[in-house]
């Protein structure tokens, strides 16, 4: 099982070792700055932080020893001319475009062991940027950027689009799927040279009745796949919960999770196909816990059935939502941690079963991730 | 000669003492600053050289409105701050 913890918090990176006596905080980098994305590389043991500060801007820090000490690195620059769509609700008024500027990085993950220095990040508003040489250069995916239906992508949660998920495929790193909000689900079989839009089924509950099944604008909170069977994977819908098991082409809702279906967070178990888990709200105007107790709903047969998991956690006037990067299970699948978004932190060593907090008195925290 | 002071709090990020030297307008004024620092840029402009949305610029105690309007003319004895804005923190 892990025995490191790393958390981007509104007032830090804190990173927890795991002791005797369970989880304690071991250091605090980058006190009073908000770091919104992290990311350990297991192919290096090199650590990046994504800091996104209130007046200047986005920026990536990287270390190299643990978090002893750490160097800033270039963030992804939209070019000169790059523009995002300005939607227009009065259908007198035709949408407007506006200057593309990077608001945060949303996404930042490893491309996979045969490029050992290549990092992808997904950002907010919505370019996908290449990094060949672990964060020194950043480059936008053209590709993806020049798709007509690109412009119709708009904000869910931001008030911009952005993609939050990028998942590369253990078996063929040129094989990367993407989760954007509010952009549907992408996929690239040649490393980005080209995309197709997929993801068949995801239902969108906020269009009208004719756009519901329209690919480009569904609100895929989240996607996951399952590292031993890359098939297998899952969205955490703004409406609902979908289950892929065919590389994300076709999705089928599942329709009861415990007590509700909404939420943000989805983790699947990288050994086992068949299990994921979701952290429910009550429904999207209403965006607390349901009956304001927490829990973490489990499936072990790919949403045949859900367990609700509440031992542990707190069951009375508890409002903790645990945002989309703030839940993770660790390589064994046995470990996992959440983190919410009133500064909670809960971890278990029995896949969800029974949970300890870990400190209730956090800031914010955006984004959880064992490793290193 | 132009002096340009930089709010403390850009310290904790990015070294910019003040500095004075020969400006015709913000944009020359920075190109001057972001050769010598060109990390400083980042903090500073946006990915389309605006003026971040949350630095606030003053000239000659007048706030520059218009983030991308570096055009700007600035006076032969100028003094311009560069600061965080009272939101966005």
């Amino acid at each position: 099982m892990s025995e490191t913890l790393h958390l981007g918090t509104r007032k830090g990176l804190f990173t927890l070792r795991r002791g005797r006596s369970g989880w304690t905080i071991d250091r605090v980098d980058f006190l009073g700055h908000t770091v919104t994305m992290l990311l350990h590389d297991p192919r290096s043991d090199v650590l990046y932080a994504s800091l996104t500060l209130g007046h200047f801007g986005s920026k990536l820090h990287r270390s190299d020893d643990g978090g002893n000490h750490w160097e800033e690195v270039a963030v992804p620059v939209y070019p000169s001319g790059a523009v995002i769509a300005m939607p227009s609700f009065d259908p007198n008024v035709p949408p407007s475009t506006k200057p593309a500027s990077l608001s945060e990085v949303w996404a930042l993950e490893t491309a996979g062991h045969d490029r050992p220095n290549g990092l992808w990040a997904g950002t907010i508003p919505g370019g996908l940027f290449y990094s060949p040489d672990n964060g020194e250069t950043w480059e936008l995916n053209e590709s993806l950027w020049q798709r007509d239906e690109r412009m119709q992508w708009f904000g869910g949660g931001k008030d911009e689009p952005g993609i939050h998920s990028i998942c590369v495929d253990p078996r063929d790193s040129r094989h990367v799927t993407l989760g954007v909000s509010c952009g549907g689900i992408w996929e690239t079989k040649d490393a980005g040279e080209s995309w197709s839009l997929i993801g068949k089924g995801l239902r969108a509950e906020f269009m009208p009745p004719d756009e519901q099944f329209k690919q480009e604008i569904q609100d895929a909170h989240r996607l996951a796949c399952c590292r031993s069977n890359p098939d297998v994977m899952w969205v955490q819908h703004h409406n609902g919960i979908f289950l892929s098991t065919d590389g994300s082409n076709h999705y089928r809702e599942i329709e009861s999770a415990g007590p509700s279906t909404f939420g943000f967070a989805v983790c699947t178990d990288p050994n086992d196909d068949q299990t994921a888990w979701f952290v429910p709200a009550v429904k999207d105007e209403c965006r607390v816990p349901c009956d304001a107790q927490l829990v973490v709903t489990r499936t072990d047969d790919q949403g045949a059935s859900f367990q609700t998991l509440r031992s542990g956690l707190p069951q009375e006037h508890c409002y903790d939502i645990v945002f989309r990067h703030g839940l993770d299970v660790d390589a064994s699948g046995q470990s996992l941690a959440m983190g919410s978004s009133t500064g909670g932190l809960w971890t278990s060593d029995n896949r969800g079963d029974q949970w300890d907090l870990v400190n209730g008195n956090l800031p914010q925290i955006y984004v959880v991730r064992f490793g290193g | 000669m132009v002096t340009v002071e930089f709010t403390s709090q850009l310290a904790q990020h990015v070294d910019c003492p003040t500095e004075t030297l020969e400006a015709a307008t913000i944009r020359e004024l920075f190109d001057v600053v972001f050769k010598r620092n060109p990390q400083a840029r980042g903090y500073i402009l946006d990915d389309q050289d605006c003026i971040r949305k949350h630095v606030a610029v003053f000239i000659d105690g007048q706030l520059l409105h218009q983030r991308e309007n570096l055009d700007t003319p600035l006076g032969p004895n100028s003094q311009v701050y560069v600061m965080q804005a009272l939101s966005g923190g």
